[in-house]
């Protein structure tokens, strides 16, 4: 297929619909509206299923009950919605059903603005809702990795029967780039539906899908499970991108939109002289602690940029142990940081850096 | 000798759609009475193998452990918007859910009411027994003015707690709801006349003609603090003045042939 020029909301809901998705239930709520407008045209055009709730409350809960059937099932939504499904993401975590979700994060807290954030860093990868839950957590910096990152969810989430949560923001869900959708996934037929979906008890038994186990030894049992599942997670899904890193002394972290950012500022930094690259996590949970132990045996010091106060570089500061300097640059509320802002950042570490022997920097 | 055989007519048994199993309902709870008439619907009908149950949170939370049909389990008042998802994406399916007065009057209200509005094709089966029995017996929406509950010890006070809600009167003013009525389980001729009402608001479904609702009055007589029998009196002479018996609204489809319940 050939690239297109594509909206991101748009783009991510129609890389939904190519992966098979059934249903969406959703709310409208800027920065994301465009995806609900755009299912809402196209879903029912498939003869699948579109709602809009009433809220963010009820989407999510719709979202759970499609999801105990057995279908593809998502919905979108942006911070203060985000925040509204928190209880029901908890109940689809504690019932190890496959969803689906957008946060197209904006600026906060309370109801804040539109305007780009990733404000949501530690609701969404931490878990957010009650109990010991982890999402898997995917964070794209271009329109193509939303698309790919979308379409790839709805297999993740059914592999591990879990959530998985793209975490945008406000510009990736505006923008418009050229992108290439994927081809058109069949549905899944009504009967090739799992084995524990309620279908109705025809020929077996019942199936239960529940959150409850009133007996703590019975609810511990159910969290190993899910810690089981947890690790084979982080096992077997870390993703990251690196840029000029083979040489480089000092290394900006940096995820999504602000890890384009970095890229701008890496480029004109290396014009200067400075040796720099990025590391930009893709997959937030699980998070790259690996690697970033790696590069902090690699690199003199570390800069963390994020459109937030400070989340990601807690995970930063948790990889790298002590061995480095790390260094926290950040937007808030909705600002986002300028290349040449970080490149000053870049410099001024550059500077301390000199002034000390390598060594010691370590 | 032998005795000469005695010949058996089965006149009573367990519906299939219930399993063989002892609840954890408290004593003269009516609970058991409505899982019990739904159970029997289900099998009338023949459609235990299509049908979906969504469970509340509340005392019926382990509702799915007395029905043998598949059941999902909700958060609390959420039933409605969660039986919304199985029902779109399974519309050949019977779906439906099971709440209490808290869940479904006060923590549940935006999600009951847009069910209705949507005129969403599921059934939903309200126990109304005026108290919170879960949690052992604080005020529910539908507390009546001046009863005595664990969070109104004094009694319901309106000037301070507000007024009971009346969900058939108010759901019943929905243009999606095609099957609004309340009955009673106080006594066996109530209980019939429930049964029959949940037999419409199942057959509701079926036909695809929206949001079906039964309330049914239930006692708590743990919660209320008396014996099962006075519960049951307590019902007629408190709860059925408050809350009247009737068909709130029948969609002309049904009260064609409504069996005169």
């Amino acid at each position: 297929m050939a690239k297109e020029l594509l909206e991101g909301n748009v783009a991510f809901a129609e890389a939904a619909v190519r992966a098979g998705c059934e249903a969406y239930f959703g709310y409208p709520i800027t920065p994301q509206t465009e995806a609900l407008e755009h299912m809402a045209k196209r879903m029912p055009e498939l003869g699948r299923v579109f709602l809009q709730a009433e809220s963010e409350v009820a989407a999510v809960n719709m979202v759970y009950g499609a999801a105990c059937a057995g279908v593809r099932v998502m919905s979108s939504s942006s911070s203060p919605g985000v925040s509204l499904m928190m209880e029901g993401l908890s109940y689809i975590a504690g019932s190890e059903v496959p969803v689906v979700l957008v946060d197209v994060m904006r600026g906060g807290p309370g109801l804040g603005n539109i305007a780009p954030s990733q404000g949501d860093y530690n609701q969404i990868v931490k878990g957010g809702g009650h109990g010991d839950y982890r999402p898997i957590v995917l964070a794209p910096a271009t329109v193509q990795e939303l698309i790919d990152l979308t379409f790839e969810a709805f297999d993740l989430a059914e592999k591990y029967r879990c959530i998985v949560i793209i975490l945008a923001d406000g510009s990736l869900g505006q923008i418009m780039e050229p992108a290439e959708l994927p081809p058109m996934r069949p549905v899944r037929k009504a009967e090739e539906r799992p084995a524990w979906a309620l279908t109705g008890a025809r020929g077996r038994e019942p199936n239960i899908i529940s959150s409850i186990y009133i007996d703590p030894v019975e609810e511990e049992k159910f969290n190993h499970i899910l810690m089981e599942k947890t690790s084979r997670i982080e096992a077997n899904e870390v993703r990251y991108k690196e840029l000029l890193l083979e040489d480089a002394e000092i290394a900006i972290v940096a995820f999504g939109t602000a890890g384009r950012i970095a890229q701008s500022a890496v480029k004109a930094a290396r014009e200067e002289g400075i040796k720099v690259g990025l590391f930009r996590p893709v997959s937030l949970f699980p998070y790259p602690f690996e690697r970033v132990r790696a590069l902090a045996e690699n690199v003199r010091s570390i800069l963390v940029l994020e459109m937030n106060g400070g989340q990601m570089v807690d995970d930063v500061r948790m990889g790298v142990e002590g061995k480095v300097p790390v260094r926290f640059y950040g937007r808030m509320g909705g600002m986002v940081p300028l290349p040449d802002e970080v490149l000053d950042e870049v410099r001024k570490m550059h500077r301390e850096t000199m002034a000390e022997p390598a060594e010691a920097g370590r | 000798m032998t005795e000469p055989a005695l010949s058996e007519t089965l006149v009573y048994s367990r519906p299939q759609a219930l399993r063989p199993v002892h609840t954890h309902y408290c004593p003269g709870c009516t609970h058991g009475i409505a899982h019990r008439l739904i159970g029997e619907v289900i099998d009338e009908m023949g459609i235990r193998e299509i049908t979906i149950g969504v469970a509340p949170v509340g005392c019926s939370v382990f509702a799915y452990n007395y029905f043998n049909l598949d059941f999902a389990e909700a958060a609390h008042g959420r039933a409605p918007a969660m039986a919304t998802g199985l029902k779109r994406v399974s519309p050949g399916k019977i779906v439906f859910t099971y709440q209490g007065d808290g869940d479904l009057a006060a923590i549940g209200m935006s999600e009951i009411m847009h069910v209705a509005g949507r005129g969403e094709n599921i059934t939903t089966i309200f126990i109304n027994n005026a108290i919170y029995g879960m949690t052992s017996g604080q005020m529910a929406p539908t507390t009546l003015p001046g009863q005595k509950t664990t969070s109104t010890p004094l009694g319901r006070d309106v000037e301070v707690h507000g007024f009971p809600l009346k969900m058939c009167e108010i759901l019943s003013q929905m243009d999606g709801a095609a099957y609004i009525v309340r009955r009673s389980l106080h006594d066996p001729a109530n209980i019939r006349k429930a049964k029959k009402a949940l037999r419409q608001a199942f057959e509701v479904q079926r036909q695809g003609l929206g949001f079906a609702m039964v309330e049914l009055l239930s006692s708590c007589p743990t919660n209320w603090g008396i014996s099962a029998e006075a519960a049951l009196v307590w019902i007629e002479e408190h709860m059925i003045p408050a809350y009247p018996l009737g068909d709130y609204k029948v969609h002309p489809a049904i009260a064609e042939k409504a069996p005169g319940s």
